[in-house]
């Protein structure tokens, strides 16, 4: 139907004046300005000047309040030297990214190749594993995590069904609290998941079957052909979900009912940083924090991007 | 990057799984089956919770209960002042909004990366892309700076207008990804006939990148439903709270004494998500599959 209607532009016929090509290309140019009026005004007044904006903040105090004061770098002098709220809140935060990434990660990589068997209702399926990830961000479920992490939750009582007794109060035990934010991580695999089912299915199938006549295993299999081959998928999920896990904020949030207790344990970053602008109006010191955060992720995709020439296999590259 | 899959690619291997036997089979739907619904058991013990009788929720814990009740959620309506279906309508408004928003700037930049030549093309869109990796927050306290300013501070521009402005730079990413396989002989025919690039725009591309526009357009609708940080820091008047904030306020008010209208209210705000889940699956998908969108 669409694509009729660009047809029907494409085939009247209609006699066009003979345009000069520079003048045309001029007034491409005009136009292509034209189409990105909004992006650009945007860019601008939303991106660049914003950061900017708090890179010479970080360098100030300022509460909102009279006018910013030029400190230099005591702010982040302050945040290196004598601020071990900031290093527990790194300290949480990478805790969170190097143990719930991997573990969501494998967790995807697992339903994905359980999945892709050829199974009849196989796209159900799918939908049906997604739709934790599609939820796994909203206040909704993170309330719902303080209750099934509770004294009396959800796992407790399962728990107790088996045989366990004296169970803790998970989300308020400082040793637990973090666990059960790593597991509202792993429990959200879908949306990678997706996206190594799509990988899975463009390994071709006679890789298998070549291997299978050569006597290798399920787990040779795996190891020899499913992981070379899905290696830059699994790069695109690492980057996109440790870009975001960096940046965790609502659960967090929402589970410690804004304080990242009990006792700091889930003190994640942006947490911290939101505490220090919003509540304690530190603008200059959050400023400080961002650009440190902006730094560490960009430090992480490089290391990532660094080390995967020695782990990530890209068809047809040549040795 | 080049080896994701793209769009509408097809299903080559179909794996080994013919020759299996059928009890393997049937073993394995059994697995699928079972573990899916233990990671969906809690969603569906607070569905069922929701109409249990407060105190019945932890006495009675599994799905049965003796007694039925929607009290739960004639008292979570009101229970933190106003009536909770104001703060679905606003986010309702909200996300509308910005799915508008995104439609119509993210068009307009994509189709100019795209197709049209101009100075400084590469440069901005190298931009473009470095903006999908950057961290909201080095931009979040001058921005809020920036809107109380301007006197935008419990209003929802703040939530809306950069959305016209095509701040989700992904979105533009994953259409310039699609109007690329748009072949440009059209764009050709179209010239010919006399169309600039605003009717070449209007009539020949925006038609066909409609696969791409559902994508942005669920996409956007979820992430600004389920959105939690920038309401809670532009939307101080409880009268513009959307959803997830009035949820949020029932921890405040309340100290979670009373679980039951709680749940009922997060059922509420969950109840958009599922319709758009049901009804753009595909697109949920493909969207995920194609550019890796959560």
């Amino acid at each position: 139907m669409t694509i009729r209607k660009a047809e029907g532009v494409v085939a009247r016929p209609r006699a066009t004046a003979a345009v000069k090509p520079r003048a045309r290309r001029r007034k491409g140019q005009r136009s292509a300005y034209l189409f990105l009026i909004p992006w650009m005004a945007g860019a601008l007044l939303v991106t660049i000047g914003p950061m900017l904006a708090s890179l010479v903040l970080s360098f100030t105090n300022y509460n909102l309040l009279g006018s910013p004061q030029f400190v230099g770098a005591q702010n982040y002098k302050q945040m290196f030297t004598s601020d071990p709220r900031f290093w527990h809140a790194s300290g949480v935060t990478l805790e969170y990214v190097v143990i719930g990434v991997p573990l969501q990660l494998a967790l995807a990589l697992a339903v994905a190749m359980l999945l892709n068997r050829g199974l009849r209702g196989m796209s159900f399926y799918r939908s049906f594993y997604y739709l934790p990830s599609l939820l796994g961000s909203s206040v909704a479920v993170a309330l719902l995590w303080r209750q099934i992490f509770g004294a009396d939750g959800l796992v407790n009582q399962a728990l107790a069904l088996v045989g366990f007794h004296h169970l803790p109060n998970w989300v308020a035990d400082p040793t637990w609290s973090l666990g059960t934010l790593v597991a509202l991580h792993v429990w959200a695999f879908g949306s990678p998941m997706v996206i190594f089912l799509a990988g899975l299915r463009q390994v071709p199938a006679q890789l298998y079957e070549a291997a299978a006549v050569d006597g290798a295993g399920a787990w040779r299999r795996f190891s020899s052909i499913t992981i070379p081959m899905l290696s830059p998928v699994v790069f695109f999920n690492l980057i996109l979900q440790m870009i975001s896990a960096f940046q965790t904020f609502t659960q967090a949030y929402v589970v410690s009912g804004g304080t990242g207790g009990p006792v700091d344990s889930t003190l994640f970053f942006s947490l911290y940083l939101y505490q220090r602008a919003f509540t304690d109006f530190d603008m200059g010191y959050a400023s400080a924090m961002a650009w440190v955060l902006l730094v560490v992720i960009g430090l992480f995709t490089w290391l990532a991007f660094a080390t995967s020439g020695r782990w990530v296999f890209y068809e047809g590259e040549k040795e | 990057m080049t080896t994701l899959p793209r769009w509408g690619a097809s299903t080559n291997a179909r794996t080994q799984a013919g020759n299996h036997h059928r009890g393997r089979r049937l073993l394995t739907h059994a697995v699928i089956i079972v573990a899916g619904i233990a990671m969906i058991y809690p969603l569906i013990w607070m569905i069922a919770s929701s109409f249990k009788p407060d105190k019945l929720i932890f006495t009675e814990p599994g799905l049965w209960s003796s007694t039925w009740t929607l009290q739960n959620y004639v008292d979570g309506w009101n229970q933190i002042g106003l009536p909770f279906g104001l703060f679905l309508f606003n986010s309702l408004i909200i996300s509308v909004a910005c799915v508008v928003g995104n439609l119509f700037s993210c068009t307009l930049a994509a189709y100019a990366f795209s197709r049209l030549r101009f100075r400084g093309s590469g440069a901005m869109f190298a931009f473009m892309l470095v903006t999908i990796m950057l961290p909201f927050q080095v931009i979040l306290v001058p921005q809020y700076i920036l809107f109380q300013t301007i006197g935008w501070t419990n209003t929802f521009l703040p939530l809306i207008v950069p959305k016209f402005l095509g701040v989700d730079s992904f979105f533009i990413f994953l259409m310039v990804q699609f109007i690329r396989g748009i072949p440009r002989e059209l764009d050709e025919a179209a010239t010919v006939d006399g169309c600039g690039p605003i009717q070449i725009f209007w009539r020949v591309v925006l038609p066909l990148m409609r696969p791409a526009l559902a994508v942005t357009a669920v996409f956007t609708f979820i992430w600004t439903w389920n959105d939690f940080l920038t309401p809670l820091l532009y939307l101080t008047d409880q009268a513009k709270f959307t959803a997830p904030v009035g949820l949020n306020a029932f921890i405040d008010s309340t100290g979670v004494t009373s679980y039951g209208p709680m749940f009922a209210m997060a059922i509420l705000s969950l109840i958009p998500l599922f319709i758009v889940f049901l009804l753009a699956q595909r697109q949920l998908v493909q969207g995920i599959a194609t550019t890796g969108l959560k």
